[in-house]
């Protein structure tokens, strides 16, 4: 019996002494934990995000809660470093992420706990490459970004607002995601103007092969916001 | 009863006379004869066939899925590529792009790659024993110590073990390539392709023998300290010297320097004073107008690293470098540095003076604040000199009395499967290559303090890099087949001949440009140069470069060249660097008729909207990505720009123009169109 005490208080020291060194104990709470960066950052699958991704809790207010405990959770093997800790002065706490190895979107989930014990839930989507899709963002920055996105950088300046129709940028889902692939190769490959659209997308076979198109095509899917959803398959019987 | 008697009667009762002992035996051989077929039924390998059939069964594709289907042990056996495995037995829809969305592994489908799964089979590029037909074998366990599967995000490794040319789709291998070559890696290591060239370094380390020219003792002392904490850019690692390391070495260094030029030689022209403001604006304007930044970086006020990395950063070059050295550097560089990437500007002593007013006013006095040094001894001298043969310091640069080090570090050549039984791993890390060789890169003292490698400031996603192309170095790829592997394009040795040649070298073109495979990937491939341009224009260009493509920050500088040496290079480009494709003068310009002008100005702004692009009348025109093609008539010849315009990358490889496949009548027309574009550049016209 005496014997079955010590081990008792022995596994429960354990106990104790592991609880801290995993999950900090929270010392205040907020109503609400918001997205404060680093979201739809786009990498190679297994790759770590180059910024990291930022939540913040807030009180009533909307001011920032420090101390309070933010634990981040995904599926499909995305790592975090810290995966949980307290919010800072300014109520954020921020964590690097690494990407799991299959390709897709991830779903990351930040939360915190309100005083009751509620949990509060901030959700962060981040975009794994494959091969293709990475050989599509490749192509892309190469050929396709100066006029599809109007981000310029000192090195790279924009000539996405000196053409008369402004080209969508390849994560605009709202309307790639209406253009079958079959489309989106032939604009690619046989220029705007083969397709009544505006001639100054030119076309871009041969100077690309079918492979190189079919990457591009890829790449846009793969990045589109909101997420393309292919049409499924159908069920026989649920 | 006691146990005994009961023993005894159960024993009588099975085997009490021949019949029980027969019916006893039968069931005990039923029982075993029932285990085999048992044990093959809860197989890991049919569970998850059972297991998919039961997933793709209630699937309008079922049926189709099905057919496909193929039980049993799934094996590939590439005997020419040392491939064995089974991988297929579970991962059964690897081919089925239909199941993407559906689920988890082992029945994804494979991402689309250029290479056939049944042709390469799998542990190729995911490692693993392929041979394994249960998961923990195959992925992890202490059978595949050796070969464990590879972390996803170093598998554009296995690309390289065939691919030695960069390649489009693996970025990660191409910046870890580069990398290792521009950090000064493949100094100490040797990495060697298949083909046993070694790689080369593409980093600059400047020669030592006449430093004390260059610079001071105190500074020598607070860079090797530090060298990031003079320029972030820099890329010499931090050798974590003690204060006496540094103090030793810098008085070694500043010791065995020899002067490099006769004093008579010298001429420092007049430097502006530091509180002429008017002067050092003049200076910072010949620093923009030369095109110092295309190659060198600086901070700029709001602190921004503006410029090139080909150079060194030049944010605190006042706190560095001798007034008088740097005079004789802006005069001429490869006096004091026959190597040097730097051309030589023909500076006027005007110039020279402003520049060095300038340069000179980037100082931070914080750098060299905490430096105190007495007076070198003896002693320390021969320490320091102790130092530098130890921590291999003429590996990288020429030091007189110091012989470079042949294979200072361990070969690196096939490090990409090093057996895990010859590392020896620091406490607590994972006892894998990857990660053996990433923390080797992060952080080399955690092996131990006596380590010679020093510490490199990288980040996370550059020492991914790293390791990827460290992992590509592997002896599979020695003994692939020889068919299977893409060399990369073995080094050019070209040399232009004569005085043009000597002129090319002097003003270190390739630094820059490439020609004919030589060179830099910074401005134009010139190897067709000839077939492109017109004399009258090129000559204008070598002496006042204009700006051709107006959005790019490094542009060619203004070497100040002599009429006579313009004239020289236009001589030898026009006649040497043509292309074998076409006669240049087979389009006599000036028969191209105005109907065929006219219609090539419809072609040009209607069918292919070249304006996207390109400016051709400034106050119209607004695309700039391409070329200014307001004076293209005066620039290009008619027969360039028509074959351009029919496969412009059978010309360039490289370019970003559109390969238009253009056909010969409106190729021809709008080639008229162009060889009408003459004008001045109306500047400010309309506003």
């Amino acid at each position: 019996m005496k014997r079955a005490f010590v081990a008792l208080a022995v596994l429960a020291a354990g106990g104790c002494h592991r609880i801290p060194s995993s999950v900090p104990a929270a010392s205040a709470f907020g109503v609400a934990i918001v997205d404060i960066g680093g979201e739809q950052q786009v990498a190679g699958v297994g790759a770590t995000l180059d910024q990291p991704v930022v939540a913040q809790v807030n009180d009533a207010q909307g001011n920032g809660v420090a101390g309070a405990l933010v634990e981040f959770r995904a599926l499909g093997g995305a790592r975090f470093d810290p995966p949980s800790g307290l919010t800072g002065s300014d109520g954020q706490f921020s964590t690097t992420v690494r990407l799991g190895s299959i390709s897709g979107r991830y779903s990351l989930v930040a939360t915190t706990r309100d005083k009751a014990g509620k949990p509060l839930q901030v959700k962060f989507a981040e975009i794994a490459l494959d091969y293709q899709q990475t050989l599509g963002r490749e192509l892309n920055e190469k050929y396709c970004s100066r006029c599809h996105s109007s981000e310029s950088t000192a090195e790279r300046v924009s000539n996405h607002d000196n053409l008369s129709v402004p080209p969508h940028g390849f994560s605009d889902g709202a309307t790639l995601n209406q253009i079958s692939r079959a489309n989106l190769i032939a604009i690619i490959a046989h220029g705007g103007a083969a397709l009544g659209k505006s001639p100054e997308m030119p076309p871009y076979s041969p100077t690309l092969s079918a492979s190189d198109i079919d990457a591009l095509a890829a790449y846009t899917r793969a990045v589109a916001d909101p997420p393309y959803r292919p049409q499924g398959v159908f069920y026989a019987n649920p | 009863m006691s146990l005994r008697k009961k023993l005894h009667s159960a024993g009588h009762f099975l085997f009490g006379d021949i019949a029980r002992t027969f019916g006893s035996l039968s069931v005990v051989l039923l029982v075993l004869l029932a285990i085999v077929p048992a044990k093959d039924h809860y197989r890991e390998w049919l569970h998850y066939q059972h297991e998919y059939q039961s997933l793709i069964r209630n699937r309008s594709d079922g049926v189709s899925l099905a057919r496909r289907f193929q039980g049993g042990v799934q094996q590939i056996w590439l005997p020419e590529l040392g491939v064995v495995d089974r991988c297929q037995t579970c991962h059964v829809a690897l081919k089925e792009a239909s199941l993407a969305g559906i689920g988890t592994q082992p029945f994804l489908p494979h991402s689309p790659i250029p290479h056939s799964l049944t042709e390469f089979g799998c542990v190729i590029c995911h490692r693993g024993q392929g041979a394994a037909t249960t998961v923990e074998e195959a992925h992890s366990s202490t059978l595949s110590w050796e070969q464990p599967i590879l972390p996803a995000r170093y598998v554009e490794s296995s690309c390289g073990q065939c691919h030695e040319r960069p390649l489009e789709g693996t970025p990660q291998l191409n910046l870890g390539r580069a990398m290792l070559a521009r950090y000064g890696c493949v100094h100490c290591h040797k990495v060697a392709s298949p083909e046993g060239r070694a790689m080369t370094a593409t980093d600059d380390p400047p020669p030592l023998d006449h430093i004390a020219a260059k610079t001071t003792r105190a500074w020598i002392f607070a860079w090797i300290k530090n060298p990031q904490a003079y320029a972030a850019t820099a890329t010499m690692p931090n050798f974590q010297l003690s204060d006496d390391d540094a103090r030793d070495i810098s008085a070694f260094l500043i010791g065995q320097s020899t002067p490099y030029l006769a004093e008579t030689e010298r001429e420092t022209p007049p430097v502006p004073a530091q509180d002429d403001a008017a002067a050092l604006q003049q200076g910072s304007s010949v620093y923009g107008e030369s095109f110092c930044a295309s190659c060198h970086a600086m901070q700029n006020a709001a602190g921004l690293m503006v410029g090139g990395n080909v150079g060194p950063e030049l944010t605190r070059v006042g706190s560095k470098v001798k007034p008088e050295w740097l005079a004789e550097w802006l005069r001429s560089p490869k006096v004091y540095d026959p190597d040097t990437a730097m051309p030589h500007y023909r500076f006027e002593a005007k110039d020279i003076g402003l520049l060095m007013g300038f340069l000179g006013s980037k100082t931070d006095s914080d750098f060299l604040a905490n430096v105190h040094l007495g007076p070198a001894t003896p002693a320390q001298i021969a320490h320091g000199k102790a130092l530098v043969n130890e921590r291999g310091c003429a590996a990288c640069h020429s030091i007189n009395g110091v012989a470079r080090p042949d294979n200072f570090a361990p070969e690196l050549s096939a490090v990409g499967n090093l057996l895990l039984a010859r590392i020896v791993f620091a406490p607590g890390m994972p006892h894998t290559l990857p990660d053996y060789i990433a923390a080797k890169i992060r952080k080399p003292r955690s092996f131990g303090n006596a380590l010679k490698m020093p510490q490199f400031t990288f980040s996370d996603s550059q020492v991914d890099a790293l390791v990827t192309a460290l992992l590509a170095q592997t002896s599979r790829a020695q003994t692939l087949p020889a068919a299977l592997r893409i060399p990369a394009a073995s080094p050019s040795t070209y040399q232009p001949a004569g005085r043009a040649g000597q002129l090319m070298n002097d003003l270190r073109c390739f630094s820059c440009h490439t020609i004919d495979g030589r060179g830099g990937d910074m401005a134009p491939d010139l190897t067709w140069e000839g077939s492109s341009v017109q004399r009258s224009w090129l000559v204008n260009f070598l002496k006042r470069p204009n700006t051709l493509r107006p959005a790019l920050i490094r542009r060619m500088p203004k070497f100040n060249v002599t009429d006579e040496e313009a004239g020289v290079l236009a001589d030898y480009i026009m006649t040497v660097y043509q292309t074998p494709a076409f006669d240049r003068d087979e389009i006599d310009a000036s028969k191209l008729s105005a109907a065929d002008a006219a219609r090539g100005k419809d072609l040009y702004y209607g069918k292919y909207a070249c304006n996207s692009c390109h400016i051709l009348d400034p106050d119209k025109d607004k695309g700039y990505i391409g070329p200014t093609l307001t004076q293209v008539g005066l620039r290009l010849n008619a027969a360039w720009i028509f074959h351009w315009l029919k496969n412009a990358q059978a010309l360039r490889p490289d370019t970003m123009e559109v390969n238009w496949n253009m056909n010969d009548d409106d190729a021809r027309a709008i080639t008229a169109f162009l060889m009408q574009q003459k004008a001045a550049p109306k500047r400010g016209a309309s506003q």
